[in-house]
């Protein structure tokens, strides 16, 4: 027999996401897909479309909101989640400062990173949920590159490096008691050219952040940080016009962005494929703490 | 376009893994300049000079600081031909259960050994695993030529022990490349180190492997993974079978069965994620795939093709490797069962055997521990739908889980159905199989009637009778007249008619007898069923394709057969009314353009020698 099909690499990994989307909302009860508007968060939901086309998305979605938010990532969010017709559940940061239950780290305008994960915990705790899907991707980190894509987390959200689940072929064991929950990252395989090779071809919009634009910043640490309500120049630092676009979308008081041309999809792919540094490296203070930060929020319970 | 291609990588410890790694990372320009960054003021933190590549792949802090990586770590790299997922699992003794975990989707196992210290017990066992889980590929990188001046001598020497020990293990696809990952010679650049060797360098090795062909393009399966009912607007009757494609192609209009039920329908829409429309669909893709009727189908189902169905039954052998630290395996114990999109309950009911992963010994077992591999006999609670591991990596491989704990605590690879039956006792003979005169196997020729399989079955008897070696030829024709007289044509006759043929010939392969089976048996999935029975008793069996072209075997016609079938008198004549299905790897193939029959048998005789002094 004769066959056309040849399978690309974009192929694969859609595959591949989509398998995991299905596994899960056959077999896990009470999934949930963490949404922040970021760019792997829109792939992911993307993804999660359609697996379940022409049914809509089986879970609801859930931001862990820092309160220190771009306000054009905020509306994206919105629109993006009333377009799937998808409930949204917010987990706050502020309202758990509020309540006492974390401490702001370097006063009001620090950041708040490592707060999310008090919030991220009880976002699942008081929904129940019994999986979270999130964006990760091993290629990111070092700590990340050693996740399961089904990554078992106990009943105080915490991750065991050592004594991770044996994960074969495509079978994923998502079995849990009640209180345990799994985390489930179906991009686990994608690097971040993939990510963007694949937002080209499906023609997925992003907030316009992740596009070259001019705007103020200051130069802090080696990076470029946007001026804001959150980042005011500090003396000696001084403001001034760039041409500039996001490679990661964090909280607004510690990400930074880059110097590019690249207004289109096309132009960011190329920009992406040429890339000396990792988007993290470039444009993530709270990773750049010590070389094994990420580790170690992860084990607390971050994704 | 590019591909993606899986690699899993094995070597004891300072062999030169992460360098070798590091290595392919850094000439290939996927590592950023960040990230090499910390490992230069990491390396020099440990006292080295340059940057020690092995950092870049080491992971976990805990086990950077005990200076050894110790579980399976992924790495992403691209050239402008390929996308490459690289499973890098450590080499050392206790942590089989990593590599086999970094193994179960490769494409290609590349295992390091030390130019210095040759091919150790470890190196054994990485080949033994590669080949276990399935790896088509396998390339063996000699590393630290450098320390061994380049040496010609040294490699070819660690080639031919390697090779030999490999040959008693099932790889499909071996390689043997010099390199010296910390000078980077062959790794990403030719070397000119080493003007003896003519091959590629490692990345242009890979970067042309073919694997497209490894996919099981022939067996169609999908298991049901998830229905899709939206039950309300423009979709409100639509009802979607999404999965996995495990084998074969789906088109619109295939006539497919759903197992369990047995039901037959037809195909009326292959899509693709979002909806899209597809003329076909193939292995690895995920779909959903509408059919023609309301049928009652649910997660755990398959769907096949009506002639090519996977073997469905609760009693299964299999190879299973333990992978947990606090439990054991034993005899009697339940678990669930995770295979394809199907869970059920399983019970151990023998353990057969503890393999010893370095000497390939099999030893009698009472349980398995952490790392340990064993063949044994389980029984389900739902039947399971499968296809041998060796066929098919997606139908044959399954996990244990444990129903306390939820760990995982086992890989499982299915061999076959079990052979015993829970009622029946086998009585284990006293004269062992090395104890009689002479050794049995069966020799499976298959092909058109007409095609040459009895003359050249006749010949071979004769010969190997003649040199004192029992043959007996069993006849597919004959046996019709007796054992399987009541026996007809249709695919259901013919998958019973070959299972006699093939249970009779085991039994005499076992006495020590050479059974020459001569039986058109056109369909592969039959075929395949007569190999697993030899090989579940460690038989050999060499399928032999007498690959004569229709037009000359209906020339022949030396029974009148073609010019009925042709008159529609006889229905369901291969090659005519009913399918042949074409051996994809006979272990022998014979061609008229060969030679005459004497010339054919010639060629057998060679073989069955061959195969008799494994
Ligand atoms: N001379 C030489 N040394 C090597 C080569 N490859 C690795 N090494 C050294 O061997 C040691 C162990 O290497 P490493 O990559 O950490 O081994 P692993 O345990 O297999 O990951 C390190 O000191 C390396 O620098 C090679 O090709 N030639």
């Amino acid at each position: 027999m004769f066959y056309l099909t040849e399978l690309t690499d974009l192929d694969e990994l859609e595959a591949e996401a989509v398998h995991i989307f299905r596994e899960v909302a056959a077999t896990i009860e009470r999934p949930a897909l963490l949404f922040s508007g970021g760019k792997d968060s829109v792939v992911m939901l993307h993804l999660a479309a359609k697996a379940f086309w022409p049914a809509p998305v089986p879970f609801p979605v859930m931001h862990v909101d820092t309160g220190q938010n771009f306000a054009e990532v905020i509306e994206f969010r919105d629109r993006t989640v009333e377009r799937f017709g998808l409930r949204l559940i917010v987990a706050s940061v502020q309202d758990d400062i509020d309540a006492g239950r974390v401490v702001e780290i370097g006063g009001p305008l620090g950041p708040r990173n490592k707060l999310q994960t008090v919030s991220l915990l009880r976002g699942i705790k008081e929904n129940r949920f019994g999986a979270v899907f999130g964006g990760a991707r091993r290629d990111e980190e070092k700590a990340r590159a050693k996740e399961r894509v089904f990554s078992f987390r106990d009943e105080f959200g915490q991750w065991d490096p050592k004594n991770q689940r044996p994960e074969l072929w495509s079978l994923y064991n998502g079995r849990h008691r009640t209180g345990e929950n799994m985390r489930v990252f179906p991009l686990s395989n994608w690097t971040e050219l993939d990510i963007w090779s694949y937002i080209r071809q499906e023609e997925i919009d992003l907030p316009d952040l992740y596009y070259a634009h001019t705007r103020t910043v200051v130069e802090r640490d080696g990076m470029l940080l946007a001026v804001n309500e959150f980042i005011q120049p500090q003396p000696g630092e001084e403001p001034f016009e760039a041409t500039v676009r996001f490679r990661t979308i964090g909280d607004a008081t510690c990400t930074g962005c880059v110097e590019s041309q690249a207004a289109t999809r096309e132009a960011v792919v190329a920009e992406v494929a040429a890339a000396r540094v990792t988007e993290r490296g470039a444009t993530r203070a709270d990773d750049r703490v010590s070389e094994a930060g990420m580790e170690d929020r992860k084990k607390e319970g971050y994704f | 376009m590019s591909q993606l291609l899986r690699i899993a990588t094995a070597g004891s410890v300072d062999d030169g893994k992460s360098t070798l790694i590091g290595r392919l990372l850094f000439d290939s320009l996927a590592i950023m300049e960040d990230q090499l960054g910390a490992v230069e003021s990491a390396s020099v933190a440990r006292g080295h000079e340059g940057p020690d590549l092995a950092l870049i792949t080491d992971g976990l802090r805990a086990e950077r600081e005990q200076g050894i990586t110790i579980d399976v770590a992924y790495r992403y790299f691209a050239t402008p031909k390929r996308k490459f997922i690289i499973a890098d699992t450590p080499g050392h003794v206790q942590y089989t259960r990593n590599m086999v975990t970094g193994a179960s989707t490769a494409d290609v196992a590349l295992i390091l050994i030390d130019a210095r210290r040759g091919v150790l017990e470890q190196s054994r066992r990485h080949a033994f695993l590669a080949s276990l889980l399935g790896i088509p590929h396998l390339v063996l990188c000699v590393n630290k030529m450098d320390l061994v001046d380049y040496s010609q001598e040294r490699f070819d020497e660690i080639r031919s022990e390697f090779a030999a020990f490999a040959s008693k293990l099932e790889v499909p696809d071996l390689t043997f490349i010099p390199v010296s990952a910390l000078a980077g010679d062959n790794v990403v650049t030719v070397s000119t180190a080493m003007p003896w060797y003519e091959g590629p360098a490692l990345l242009r090795h890979l970067e042309e492997l073919h694997v497209a062909s490894d996919r099981n393009l022939i067996d169609t399966r999908m298991p049901v993974q998830y229905v899709i009912r939206p039950q309300r607007g423009d979709f409100h009757d639509y009802r979607g079978y999404a999965g996995t494609i495990a084998g074969g192609v789906f088109r619109p209009g295939d006539e497919v069965v759903v197992l369990p039920s047995r039901f037959s329908t037809k195909v009326t829409h292959v899509r693709g994620p979002g909806g899209t429309e597809l003329d076909e669909a193939i292995a690895g893709q995920a779909v959903t795939i509408e059919l023609a009727d309301d049928l009652d189908i649910s997660r755990g189902d398959m769907l096949c093709r009506p002639n090519n169905r996977p073997t469905s039954t609760q009693d299964v052998d299999a190879m299973i490797c333990w992978m947990d630290s606090d439990l054991r395996l034993s005899t009697d114990s339940t678990y669930t069962i995770l295979h394809t999109t199907r869970d059920t309950r399983v019970s151990v009911k023998d353990l057969e055997y503890r393999l010893d992963i370095n000497t390939l010994h099999r030893g009698e077992a009472v349980d398995l521990g952490l790392n340990e591999i064993g063949r044994v006999r389980l029984r389900t609670q739902k039947p399971l739908h499968f296809d041998p591991y060796r066929r098919n990596r997606d139908t044959g491989s399954f996990i244990l889980i444990d129903e306390a704990t939820h760990n995982t605590v086992a890989a499982g690879m299915i061999l076959g159905a079990s052979q015993h039956d829970a009622n029946i006792v086998w009585h284990s003979g006293a004269v062992t199989r090395e104890q009689r005169r002479t050794q049995g196997m069966t020799l499976w020729f298959t092909g058109l009637s007409g095609s040459g399989k009895s003359s050249v079955a006749v010949e071979v008897e004769r010969r190997l009778v003649a040199a004192g070696q029992p043959a007996y030829i069993l006849d597919g024709d004959n046996l019709r007249h007796g054992l399987n007289s009541h026996l007809g044509f249709s695919p259901e006759d013919r998958q019973e008619n070959v299972r006699r043929v093939a249970e009779v010939a085991k039994l005499m392969a076992d006495a020590g007898v050479v059974a020459i089976v001569s039986l058109v048996s056109p369909y592969r999935a039959h075929r395949e069923a007569a190999r697993a029975i030899h090989e579940a008793d460690a038989l050999p069996f060499l399928e032999i394709f007498m690959d004569t072209p229709l037009d000359i075997a209906e020339a022949r016609d030396s029974k009148g057969l073609y010019a009925k079938a042709r008159a529609g008198e006889i229905p369901d004549f291969t090659g005519i009314s009913a399918p042949y299905e074409a051996p994809l790897r006979p272990d022998l193939m014979l061609r008229p353009a060969d030679g005459d029959v004497g010339t054919l048998a010639g060629i057998v005789i060679d073989r069955v020698e061959e195969a008799g002094e494994r």
